[in-house]
C-alpha cells in the first residue's frame, strides 16, 4: 500500500466515522422529538383540566383559548366541593376503601399461606379451580350478585360495596407465589422451635412479602376510588354514594350549555389529585403490581 | 411441604375465602347458566311464583334484538381499532424509550401517568376538550366555544367539527372514543413492552453490531421476536379489556351511552348486560354468556396465533 492509498483510506474511514456520528446524533434528536411530543400529548388532558379549573367561565369560553388563566379563580374548587358534595363522597369512599382493603388483606394472607405452606387433600384441584374463575368476565357474576344482595336486603349499605369483592383470586395467587419463594427450611425450623403457624406468618412471611402486600393495598384502594358500575347499581343513595358516581351524577347535564365547565374541571381535578399523590410516592409498587396483573384498579 | 397433623387447619384458613367465593363467584356461574336457559326468566317473576320453561329463547331473543347488534358492532369495532393502534404506538414508544439515556425515567413516568387515573373523571376532561358549547342545529348555528380540539384543528384551516354533541355523527363519536381508549391503554402496554425490552440479552445486539446488521433488520429479526411473548400478552389483555369496554364511554357520553338525541348509539356488550340486568335477568345472562364465549374464542385464537409466532 502506498502512502497515498493509505492516506485516502484513512480519509475515507474518517468520513465514514463522522457520517455515522451524524446519523447517530440525528437519530437521537429524532427520538427525543418523538418522545417529547408524545409525552406532551399524554400530559395535555391533565394540563387542560388544571388550567380550565382555574378560569372564569367567560375566559373558558373565550376563542382563541388562553393557555394560562388571566385571573386564577381558586373559588372554583370550593364551589366544586359543595356542588358535588365531595366531602361526604370522600368519606364514604375512604370508609369502603379502608375496610375492604383490611379485610381483603387478612383473607388473602391466610388463604395464600394455606396454599403455599399447608398440605391437604384437593389442594391443587381447588387452586386450579380458583385460577379458572379468573377467565370469566366479572359482568357474568354481577347479574346474580345483584339478585343475591336483593335477597339479602343489602341495597344501599356499605356492606354491599365491600363484601362481594373481598376475595381476589389474583391477589391470592400473587401472594402464594411470593410465599413459595421463602425457603421451607425456615418454616420447619420454626415448627421445631414450637412456633405457631400464625406467629410464623406474622413474624416471618408477612415482613418478607411486604412489597406484594403494599402493591395489593394500593391497587385495592385505587379500585375503591375508581369503582363506578357496581355502586351505581346497588348503592347510589346519598349516604353511600362513592366518589366517582357522585362526580358523574353531579354534572349529568354535561351536554347542555349551562354546565359550568371550570367548576366541573375543578371537581375532576379534586378526584384526580389523590391518585397523582399515590402515584408520585408509591409508583414503584403500582408498576410492580400492575405489570403482573393487567387489570385496572 | 409439611403434612399437617390437623388437615382441617388448612380448611379453617381457607374458610372465609371459600365461603365468599361460593356465594359471589361459584353460585353466579351456575345461576347465570340456569337463568339463561329459562325462557323469559326474570327474578321478579320467580319471586311471584311464576315458572319458566327450559329453552334457548333468551339467546335467540338477544341475537334478534336490534340494540344487541349495535352493541356488538360497537364493541368489535372499538377492539379492532384500538388494540392495533395502541399496541403499535406503545411498541414504538417503548423501543424509543429503550434507546435513550437522559430523561428516560422521567419520560417513563409521564407515559405511565394515565394509568392511575379515574376513567370516568378523565373521560369528562376529554368530553370538555371535544365539546362545542353553543347550538349547531337549527337555522342559525351559534358557537360559543368550539373546544380546544377544534381550536387546534382551526390552525390547519379545519372547520369546527361536532364531535360529541347533538349533530355529531357516529364516525366522529367513534374517533373520540378511539382517541380516549388508546390514550388510556398506552401506559400498561408501554410498561410491559419496555420491561420486556430491558430484559432482552444485550449479546444479541452486540452480535448483530459485529455482523453490521441494519437497524431495521435488528428490529424485525431480533427485537420483535424476543419481545413476542410480551406482545402476545398485551394484545390478549387488550382484546379482553376491549370486549368489556363500558366506563370510558360513560366518562365521555354519560349513562345515555350516546350523544344527546341518539342515546345508546355507542352502547357496548357490557352496557347491554347492565341495561337488561334490572328486569330481564334471563336475557342479561344469555348476553353475558355470549360475551364470555366471544372473549374465550378470541383469546384462544390469539393464543394459537401467538404460539405459532412466538419465540420463547
Amino acid at each position: 500500500m502506498t502512502e497515498l492509498e493509505k492516506f485516502l483510506l484513512e480519509k475515507k474511514l474518517e468520513r465514514e466515522k463522522s457520517r455515522q456520528r451524524v446519523v447517530r446524533v440525528v437519530a437521537q434528536v429524532l427520538l427525543y422529538v418523538f418522545l417529547i411530543t408524545m409525552a406532551l400529548i399524554v400530559l395535555f388532558p391533565f394540563y387542560w383540566m388544571i388550567i380550565s379549573s382555574l378560569k372564569t367561565l367567560t375566559e373558558y369560553q373565550q376563542s382563541p383559548p388562553t393557555f394560562f388563566p388571566k385571573k386564577i379563580i381558586w373559588g372554583n374548587y370550593a364551589e366544586a366541593f359543595h356542588t358535588a358534595n365531595l366531602g361526604k363522597l370522600f368519606m364514604n369512599t375512604m370508609y369502603v376503601g379502608v375496610v375492604s382493603t383490611l379485610l381483603s388483606l387478612v383473607i388473602t394472607v391466610i388463604s395464600a399461606f394455606a396454599f403455599a405452606r399447608l398440605e391437604f387433600k384437593g389442594k391443587n384441584a381447588l387452586f386450579a379451580a380458583l385460577l379458572g374463575t379468573m377467565m370469566i368476565p366479572g359482568e357474568l357474576f354481577t347479574i346474580t350478585n345483584y339478585q343475591t344482595i336483593y335477597y339479602l336486603n343489602w341495597q344501599n349499605t356499605f356492606t354491599v360495596l365491600i363484601v362481594p369483592f373481598l376475595v381476589s383470586v389474583f391477589y391470592i395467587y400473587l401472594l402464594r407465589q411470593n410465599f413459595l419463594q421463602i425457603p421451607n427450611e425456615l418454616y420447619l425450623a420454626a415448627k421445631v422451635d414450637g412456633t405457631s403457624d400464625l406467629k410464623y406468618l406474622w413474624k416471618v412471611m408477612i415482613p418478607l412479602a411486604l412489597p406484594t402486600l403494599i402493591s395489593i393495598t394500593i391497587l385495592k384502594m385505587m379500585g375503591a376510588w375508581n369503582s363506578y358500575v357496581w355502586p351505581n347499581l346497588v348503592a347510589n343513595d346519598i349516604d353511600h354514594r362513592m366518589i366517582t358516581n357522585g362526580l358523574r351524577n353531579a354534572f349529568t347535564d354535561a351536554n347542555t350549555q349551562s354546565t359550568n365547565y371550570p367548576v366541573q374541571m375543578a371537581a375532576v381535578a379534586l378526584v384526580s389529585f389523590p391518585l397523582f399523590l399515590v402515584f408520585i410516592f408509591l409508583r414503584k409498587y403500582i408498576m410492580k403490581g400492575v405489570s403482573r396483573s393487567g387489570i385496572k384498579g | 411441604m409439611v403434612q399437617s397433623k390437623k388437615p382441617w387447619v388448612a380448611w379453617l384458613y381457607l374458610a372465609p375465602a371459600i365461603v365468599l367465593l361460593l356465594v359471589f363467584t361459584a353460585w353466579p356461574i351456575v345461576n347465570t347458566i340456569r337463568m339463561s336457559l329459562l325462557e323469559g326468566y326474570s327474578t321478579a317473576g320467580e319471586i311471584a311464583g311464576k315458572t319458566f320453561e327450559f329453552g334457548f329463547g333468551n339467546f335467540a331473543k338477544v341475537i334478534d334484538y336490534g340494540q344487541f347488534k349495535t352493541c356488538l358492532t360497537n364493541t368489535i369495532l372499538l377492539c379492532v381499532l384500538t388494540v392495533p393502534i395502541s399496541t403499535f404506538l406503545a411498541l414504538l414508544i417503548a423501543v424509543c424509550l429503550n434507546a435513550i439515556k437522559p430523561l428516560q425515567r422521567l419520560l417513563q413516568t409521564i407515559f405511565f401517568l394515565p394509568y392511575v387515573t379515574n376513567s370516568i373523571a378523565i373521560g369528562m376532561v376529554f368530553a370538555a376538550m371535544f365539546n362545542i358549547v353553543g347550538n349547531l342545529s337549527g337555522e342559525n348555528p351559534l358557537i360559543v366555544t368550539a373546544g380546544i380540539i377544534n381550536e387546534f384543528l382551526a390552525l390547519f384551516g379545519v372547520a369546527p367539527v361536532d364531535w360529541i354533541n347533538a349533530t355529531s355523527t357516529y364516525t366522529t363519536n367513534m374517533i373520540v372514543m378511539v382517541v380516549y381508549i388508546v390514550w388510556n391503554a398506552l401506559p400498561f402496554k408501554i410498561l410491559i413492552l419496555l420491561g420486556g425490552l430491558q430484559s432482552v440479552n444485550k449479546q444479541y445486539y452486540d452480535a448483530a453490531k459485529v455482523d453490521g446488521t441494519s437497524r431495521v433488520r435488528v428490529f424485525t429479526k431480533i427485537t420483535v421476536p424476543l419481545l413476542s411473548p410480551m406482545l402476545a400478552y398485551v394484545v390478549i389483555t387488550g382484546f379482553i379489556g376491549g370486549f368489556k369496554e363500558y366506563s370510558s364511554i360513560v366518562g365521555i357520553f354519560g349513562e345515555d351511552m350516546g350523544p344527546v338525541g341518539a342515546a345508546g348509539r355507542l352502547n357496548t356488550m357490557v352496557g347491554f348486560i347492565y341495561d337488561a340486568l334490572g328486569n330481564h335477568q334471563g336475557r342479561a345472562s344469555a348476553a353475558a354468556l355470549i360475551l364470555f364465549g366471544i372473549i374465550f374464542v378470541v383469546t384462544l385464537i390469539n393464543l394459537y396465533v401467538s404460539k405459532k409466532k412466538t419465540h420463547y
